[in-house]
């Protein structure tokens, strides 16, 4: 029957659509567990690495780093992380959006700032848009390394330590569930103190080879783990947000084959009744 | 024989968490061995080897390519590096990251065009929102 070839075939490509939207649906959702995984198996590092800075900074080290100590802000820093590949709803321009809210309110108060992206999506933005990019990193995979950073990290704490930069900003996407990702901008330079008061007393490392070289590297190594953390968990925001974008692409690929499926029908009763009506007819004129 | 708590991290995975009665670490100016009451330090490590000593004398050796490592009285934490670092490839991997971006934009004006960003978001956030409103009218 000729009726409707055009709906048919018009089924079967939403079906081949479907079956994609689905394929990637699923891939997003046990990616997302991995990752989610590697974020748990982050933290340890992290925390240990906490736990060390807080006494080094409550010991009394002769040497004062300059991570620690807030200057007068002239110019920032931000490293942005973005995903890689897109199809992932609308986690990298709420990302923008924050980070557009935030560069205006530094250039009302004629802050200037410098960008570091990780991730592709973040520097076609910048490309787009304009802005100082010093370093950036892309196509690091579902699970980056923490070298696949240092450079970029590097760019940033060597800025602020030569003073061209005065405080430093990481912007992400938090993983609140799978439901849910944040957007959010944290302060990674100068360091907070820590209000752990609990060690009081007088007391110092024995520092091998000098206190200035042990804590520089540490507070470096911190930087970096917290930057890692970051993308870690970027990563399973954008998976998170994947997944959820991707299910209602299935959704909606199903609800629009119903509705083409019934239209398709309507036209092939359509198509029979008036055969019908012509035999009929037919038959009565003879 | 008193023991103590040793912790063995890098930034990607926990690699050891444990009671211990020694451990031999290989520090940047020679390797050093931790007994439980050690004074508080801090020092560097080469890449190498860090033993430990379990209660009862049993072994357990990691590679280590290179880290911190941090000693109080009752604990010792060792931050593991994932890979193997020098000034050289730190410097290495900044040039990287530095030409990578600049091959990326040619353009440096170094100024962001507010009004192209804004507008090219806007454009996303009313796509979603008709993705949105799409498809409650379906649901509907």
């Amino acid at each position: 029957m000729a009726v409707g070839k055009e709906i048919r075939v018009k089924i079967a490509s939403v079906q081949n659509t479907q079956k994609i939207t689905r394929a990637m649906e699923m891939v997003a959702t046990s990616k997302m567990r991995k990752a989610q995984d590697r974020m748990k198996a982050t933290r340890p590092y992290a925390e240990k690495m906490r736990k060390v800075i807080s006494h080094v900074a409550h010991a009394h080290s002769e040497y004062r780093h300059p991570f620690f100590t807030a200057r007068e802000v002239k110019r920032v820093g931000i490293i942005v992380v973005s995903t890689d590949r897109g199809l992932c709803g609308g986690l990298n321009s709420n990302l923008f959006r924050l980070m557009v809210q935030h560069m205006k309110r530094w250039q009302a108060a004629n802050v200037e700032f410098d960008v570091c992206t990780i991730g592709r999506k973040g520097l076609q933005f910048f490309q787009r848009v304009g802005g100082n990019v010093l370093g950036q990193v892309s196509r690091v995979g579902d699970q980056p390394h923490l070298d696949d950073l240092i450079g970029t990290v590097k760019i940033m704490l060597d800025a602020y330590i030569d003073g061209r930069i005065d405080q430093l900003f990481i912007a992400s996407n938090d993983f609140v569930n799978s439901m849910t990702q944040k957007a959010e901008l944290e302060q990674l330079l100068p360091l907070k103190p820590s209000e752990d008061s609990t060690i009081a007393h007088h007391w110092d490392y024995i520092y091998e080879p000098e206190s200035k070289e042990v804590v520089d590297q540490l507070l470096a190594r911190y930087i970096e783990s917290l930057v890692y953390q970051r993308v870690i968990e970027n990563i399973a925001c954008e998976q998170a947000a994947r997944m959820v974008a991707m299910k209602s692409a299935s959704d909606n690929a199903g609800k629009l084959i119903k509705e083409l499926q019934l239209i398709y029908n309507k036209a092939r009763q359509a198509a029979i009744t008036q055969e019908l009506a012509e035999i009929v007819g037919g038959a009565a004129a003879v | 024989m008193s023991t103590i708590h040793v912790d063995i991290v890098s930034a990607e995975r926990e690699i050891f968490s444990g009671e211990a009665e020694a451990v031999f670490a290989p520090a940047v100016l020679g390797e050093v061995g931790i007994m439980p009451g050690h004074a508080a330090m801090l020092t560097q490590l080469r890449p190498g080897e860090v033993r430990i000593q379990l209660k009862g004398g049993e072994q357990q050796a990691f590679y280590v390519s290179g880290g911190m490592l941090e000693v109080q009285p009752k604990m010792l934490t060792v931050l593991s590096d994932t890979a193997l670092r020098a000034h050289d490839l730190d410097e290495a991997a900044v040039l990287k990251a530095k030409q990578d971006a600049e091959e990326a934009i040619k353009d440096r004006s170094g100024k962001v065009d507010f009004a192209k960003a804004q507008a090219e978001l806007a454009e996303l956030a009313a796509q979603l929102q008709t993705i949105q409103r799409l498809r409650r009218r379906g649901g509907g």
